[in-house]
């Protein structure tokens, strides 16, 4: 453990210390087909899905970060690969002053013990045929291996119990058909504290639950949250519960970054046209306050070929000439909050 | 929206055989769906909403049956209907969309060929060019360039199958779409934009919809009244805005509080205690006492009525039948 510690000393980062993760000009590419006679039929220009496309983003440690966007957008994706679940085909994403590219897959192994992922379809990251101890059991054995048999039971009990599966003994050898839907999910993340992480990547973790237990499952990721100090990644296409559980969010559009700032000034005042018109097709749940405001048109398209200039040009109700051929910088117009579009001056706040 | 009622269900039960017993998975429940409303019905998985919506079309097979209840539609009774002849009500009378639109169609048909099959399976004497020109001008109405007809289903997004499924229930004139999660696939703003389809075809058609959702902010955006079921159960029937400035059953009550809402700079979210029951063995008297913050000792020997408390707003609540109640009480310490 020391030797490895040293080891990830020499590539350490010189990196502000509140910053937990740093992700830079991160981009990854799926081609679409593989192969020598794709190779050649293409003339070695082989089509890719542009998931992520050169997103730039910083976690500061104890933050609840959100990544929002619609399917497609590469939030998935970039979640993946900030555990180097993926390989990047470029970019940067240093942890904890450690930059996780250039580690060796056993270097990177150990280092997952800090860093967890939560995934949305607790049913499918069960293994149905794992009673839940083994199931949570099971990355403590590789992670925490200076603890005896004994000792790890008694860390899975311990868990369960902080996750609120009480008494923890009567779940111990219960297989996940046997508990709810909500209890799944609580047993997921269980399995992903049990290393004690520092981050945790969670993949629309309550998306699958009935929604009146979501808002028990996210009080008990805020709680655990304070109990681990936690640092979150929160992966949602749901504005409204990013602005309940997140303290900072950046929205994607076809895996570039739209907008980004604290979740109270974003939702103030949006200042991409493609954040305005998520925030207002979010259904509100009064009837008394419906939406009036008209939708942008068509839907998201391909990323095999993506619009040429900002992405969102085609959509966008104020696109001139420009968006079509210049891609917009991302720019800081008020402090924290970053935007790319060409024409985001016209939705600052009146002084 | 009319006091008209389109269709109206009476005490229906739907039954699933399972290796361990019966489930009722509908139990008992009466709805009116009043001619040009939208009408709202929310719940979580496993409440029986999508049962529902399947037995108002009679498409319950397999292990499923319908033992019990009345479906009057449009004035007759379609329990009475013979099974061979509900493929006639079932497009051309109601038409429904859903969640998951390719399931749907078929992949190997065109979008032409399942509009103009549908127009001429029902109305025999269409001629081809007849039904192609309807297929044209309802497509282009519901925001599909007609040139894009002759494509099959994968070549079209998410938000236009969803189209394309509205569009074979118009092509006969239905009377009744029961949309079952039609938009719970769907980004949030390709979402927005086919709710308000729905309630631009409301409007222009006269169109009478079903909206089966777990999404409560869906239901709030376009629905006239909402009726809420719980483990199979009917919980709450009230106009929107009624039900949702004040609901009545704590269950309705809960889950309108439990949810984000965007627009509020809530500070807490209200957690509901416990899961929905196993229909297997649900709890004894309103199936919801368990979670109830406000079960008084008759929640958890008797169940509740589902009766009116203001003009057209029913719940089954032993909360409002405090009288009843005490008679009940009363009687059962005599006896």
């Amino acid at each position: 453990m020391a030797k490895l510690n040293e080891k990830n000393e020499a590539q350490r980062v010189a990196t502000d210390g509140q910053d937990l993760l740093v992700v830079q000009n991160l981009v990854k590419y799926f081609p679409v087909q593989g192969g020598l006679i794709a190779s050649i039929l293409h003339k070695g220009k082989i089509p890719a899905v542009k998931a992520v496309d050169g997103v730039t983003f910083t976690i500061k440690r104890g933050e609840v970060f959100g990544l929002a966007g619609e399917s497609g957008s590469g939030k998935s994706t970039i979640g993946r690969l900030v555990l180097r679940l993926y390989e990047p085909t470029r970019g940067k994403v240093i942890f904890d002053g450690i930059d996780l590219l250039k580690l060796k897959p056993e270097d990177m192994r150990h280092i997952r013990s800090r860093m967890q992922l939560v995934f949305q379809d607790p049913l499918a990251a069960l293994n149905p045929r794992m009673t839940i101890g083994q199931a949570i059991d099971n990355p403590a054995a590789i992670h925490l291996s200076h603890l005896n048999a004994d000792e790890r039971r008694q860390a899975v009990l311990d868990i369960l119990h902080q996750v609120g599966m009480n008494p923890p003994e009567a779940y111990y050898n219960l297989y996940p058909h046997q508990i709810s839907g909500g209890q799944r999910q609580r047993i997921v993340l269980a399995r992903a504290l049990v290393t004690h992480p520092e981050l945790v990547v969670a993949d629309e973790p309550i998306a699958m639950a009935d929604v009146s237990v979501r808002s028990i499952l996210l009080d008990l990721m805020l709680k655990m949250k304070q109990e681990f100090n936690l640092t979150y990644l929160f992966i949602t296409h749901d504005l409204a519960t990013a602005k309940y559980i997140c303290d900072r969010i950046g929205v994607l559009y076809l895996g570039k970054m739209c907008e980004m700032g604290e979740v109270g000034e974003v939702y103030e005042y949006p200042l991409h046209p493609y954040t305005q018109a998520l925030l207002a097709a979010v259904p509100v749940p009064d009837p008394k306050r419906r939406r009036t405001t008209k939708m942008p048109e068509g839907e998201i398209p391909n990323p095999i070929n993506p619009p040429t200039g900002c992405h969102f040009h085609p959509r966008c109700p104020l696109a001139q000439a420009i968006c079509s051929q210049k891609e917009p910088e991302i720019r800081e117009l008020r402090p924290g909050h970053t935007v790319a579009c060409h024409f985001a001056e016209n939705f600052l706040p009146k002084e | 929206m009319t006091d008209d009622i389109l269709y109206s269900i009476r005490n229906l039960t739907v039954d699933y055989k399972t290796r361990a017993g019966i489930v009722h998975a509908v139990d008992n429940v009466s709805l009116d769906i009043r001619r040009g409303e939208i009408l709202g019905l929310v719940g979580e998985s496993g409440c029986g909403k999508s049962t529902f919506g399947k037995a108002l079309l009679r498409l319950h097979d397999g292990p499923a049956s319908i033992p019990a209840g009345e479906l009057w539609f449009d004035g007759r009774d379609l329990m009475k209907v013979p099974m061979k002849d509900m493929p006639e009500v079932r497009g051309a009378e109601i038409g429904m969309v859903f969640q998951d639109p390719m399931t749907s169609l078929n992949p190997v048909q065109s979008i032409l060929e399942h509009l103009t099959e549908t127009i001429q399976a029902h109305e025999p004497g269409t001629s081809d060019a007849a039904a192609t020109a309807r297929a044209e001008e309802l497509i282009e109405r519901l925001g599909i360039r007609h040139e894009r007809l002759n494509e099959y289903p994968h070549q079209m997004s998410g938000g236009m199958r969803q189209r394309v499924m509205i569009s074979l229930a118009l092509a006969l004139r239905a009377k009744l779409v029961i949309a079952d999660e039609p938009t719970t696939s769907l980004d949030v703003i390709v979402e927005a934009k086919f709710l308000d389809l729905l309630k631009e075809l409301q409007e222009e058609f006269g169109l009478t919809i079903l909206l089966i959702t777990h999404n409560i902010g869906v239901v709030a955006e376009v629905c006239d009244r909402v009726a809420v079921m719980y483990a199979a159960k009917m919980a709450e029937v009230g106009t929107a805005e009624e039900v949702f400035a004040a609901p009545k059953h704590p269950y309705t009550q809960g889950l309108l509080n439990s949810v984000p809402n965007i627009d509020m700079d809530e500070i807490e979210l209200y957690k509901m205690g416990g899961e929905p029951p196993s229909l297997l063995h649900p709890p004894k008297g309103c199936r919801f006492h368990p979670r109830c913050p406000q079960a008084m000792e008759i929640c958890g020997q008797q169940e509740p009525s589902f009766e009116e408390i203001a003009n057209g707003h029913r719940t089954a609540c032993w909360l409002y039948q405090a009288h009843e109640a005490a008679a009940r009480a009363k009687e059962a310490a005599n006896g």
